[in-house]
């Protein structure tokens, strides 16, 4: 069961509002709220200024690297205009985040569709344990890029090479933790439905569901986490659209400043693509 | 109407059962005591099916038990409701489940009877995590008499909850199980001893490894209706009450 592993700590954080706990009393009203709020922010700004300061030391040690001045620059013009269109090459990064985001929602949907059913499968029947187990096991340490050129092979075009690999890359994670939790349903649950004689239906529906829920949205929150990551490299390499296109073309046009402003928007894209989950994962604790 | 004959089961080599010979009659409450690891648990699932004896048989009016059936409702220690479903649609789709054969508006009837028999008809759109512990093993309860078995097998039924909740369900569940029923009959594991004489028409003490088997079997003859307060002045309780210690306490595993 190693493999469970990583996600075991995703679980229990998810598991925040589990069953059985009582809210916390609301912590002093508004005020206290108010107070927390305002330090967080603070600190949070600290942070941030001190990291710039580093950034700003080290690129004057560095002429080629952009200052801060610069990098902010750089990002308010590329929000002055996200959406312009000029063809194929010259499109504004709002539109090349878009053009990205539909790639791995694709990839992401598709993987979710066989991982989950094909996780069930695996935890459910012992058998299919063995039989896919193995398999899993060996393709998901490969980095999902080396499916790049088999995608682009059989898919014959870019584009869909890269849904491709944010499929392959998304889909481990959501088989792994759907096996686990399906795998993980209690032994008195079980029991419960053979004693009143629940059919296999009802058996999925009321026990297996509701007890895998939490660790299928863990899966699909890292399979979201590392797909956003992926597709970055993917469009690096297919070269073509997509907000990884962008880095690598702003580089090529010797704009570093540009880079620096994408990694801290695709970082932002990156951190809501998260909350989504996360928000998902609390809704779904009963 | 349940007989267990040379019932053997081992866990890993380990025997957890050497040779129970048992007989219940219809319409007797049985408790079962003794230590842990005494394999009384053990016993109430081979009973109800859900595991199949080494050697021995069990057989139900002389019908052999193979599996579970709805003959034999279970109630588990933890409740094990359906977090996802109401309480009501738990009661519901258990007896709907386990009694296909049952028209719905009778199926109906007799789930809101057991919930209103145990208090709960006015929660019963809540779920399972927003009720209390007692309430859930009390919708737990409704569960298995709704199915309407001929035997209630009980396994440490109220042994996660506090005190005051235990004495109460321990009332409800001798009203339901006197007046409100078509079980007849009931085996309930327990820790208790004050639980097993009150409840029990005679209760089953387990021996430990390396002989976990039936020790002995103590008869409760004290009149019903009884009730806690009135049940300790009985002479018959005292008499219980030390006979059981006394094996119990025999019984202490030297390890331990």
């Amino acid at each position: 069961m190693t493999i469970v592993h990583p996600t075991t700590t995703e679980a229990e954080e998810l598991s925040g509002g589990a069953p059985n706990v009582p809210a916390p009393p609301a912590k002093k009203e508004a005020g206290g709220r108010l107070m927390r709020l305002v330090s967080g922010i603070g600190w949070a700004s600290v942070g941030v200024a001190v990291f710039v300061a580093l950034w700003a030391l080290v690129a004057r040690s560095s002429p080629d690297l952009p200052t801060p001045a610069e990098g902010f620059a750089a990002l308010r013009e590329l929000l002055r205009y996200p959406f312009y269109d000029l063809g194929p090459n010259d499109k504004g990064i709002g539109r090349q985040m878009g053009v990205s985001l539909l790639k791995v929602f694709k990839g992401f949907a598709m993987a979710t569709l066989i991982g989950i059913p094909l996780g069930f499968l695996m935890g459910g029947s012992k058998r299919a344990w063995s039989a896919i187990n193995p398999i899993v096991q060996i393709l998901r340490p490969v980095s999902p890029l080396a499916w790049f050129p088999i995608g682009l092979v059989v898919l014959k075009d870019v584009a869909s090479a890269a849904v491709f690999v944010i499929f392959v890359t998304s889909l481990w994670p959501t088989v792994i933790n759907t096996a686990a939790g399906a795998a993980s349903v209690p032994a008195d649950q079980r029991n419960v439905a053979r004693v009143f004689n629940l059919g296999r239906f009802a058996y999925i529906r009321h026990i297996v569901i509701p007890h895998s829920l939490p660790s299928i949205i863990t899966g699909m929150r890292l399979s979201m986490g590392i797909a956003w990551m992926v597709i970055v490299a993917a469009e690096m390499l297919a070269g073509n659209t997509g907000i990884g296109y962008f880095v690598w073309n702003s580089y090529n046009g010797g704009s570093l400043a540009y880079v620096i402003s994408a990694i801290v928007l695709i970082g932002i894209v990156g951190v809501a693509l998260d909350a989504m989950f996360m928000r998902l994962a609390r809704k779904a604790a009963v | 109407m349940l007989d267990l004959s040379g019932v053997w089961k081992s866990f890993n080599g380990q025997d957890v059962l050497r040779g129970v010979d048992l007989s219940i009659g219809q319409g007797e409450f049985v408790s079962f005591i003794g230590h842990s690891g005494c394999g009384k648990s053990t016993l109430l699932n081979v009973v109800g099916g859900l595991l199949d004896a080494d050697a021995g048989e069990v057989s139900l009016d002389g019908k052999r038990i193979t599996g579970p059936g709805p003959d034999r409702a279970m109630v588990f220690q933890n409740y094990s409701l359906l977090p996802r479903l109401s309480l009501l649609a738990n009661v519901r789709e258990a007896a709907r489940a386990a009694r296909p054969e049952r028209k719905a508006a009778i199926n109906d009837e007799v789930v809101e009877r057991y919930l209103n028999a145990v208090g709960l008809w006015e929660h019963r759109d809540k779920r399972p995590a927003q009720v209390s512990g007692g309430m859930q093993q009390r919708t737990a309860v409704a569960r298995a008499f709704a199915v309407g078995p001929r035997l209630l097998l009980l396994d440490e039924p109220f042994g996660a909850l506090d005190a005051l909740t235990r004495a109460r369900l321990q009332q409800q569940l001798i009203e339901l199980w006197s007046h409100e029923s078509e079980t007849e009959t009931v085996l309930m594991v327990t820790h208790g001893i004050d639980e097993a004489i009150l409840l029990a028409d005679r209760i089953v003490v387990m021996a430990n490894p390396p002989r976990p088997s039936v020790l002995d079997v103590i008869p409760v003859d004290i009149t019903r209706p009884r009730n806690r307060a009135g049940i300790i002045d009985e002479p018959a309780f005292r008499v219980v009450q030390e006979r059981l210690m006394a094996l119990l306490s025999a019984e202490e595993p030297a390890a331990a």
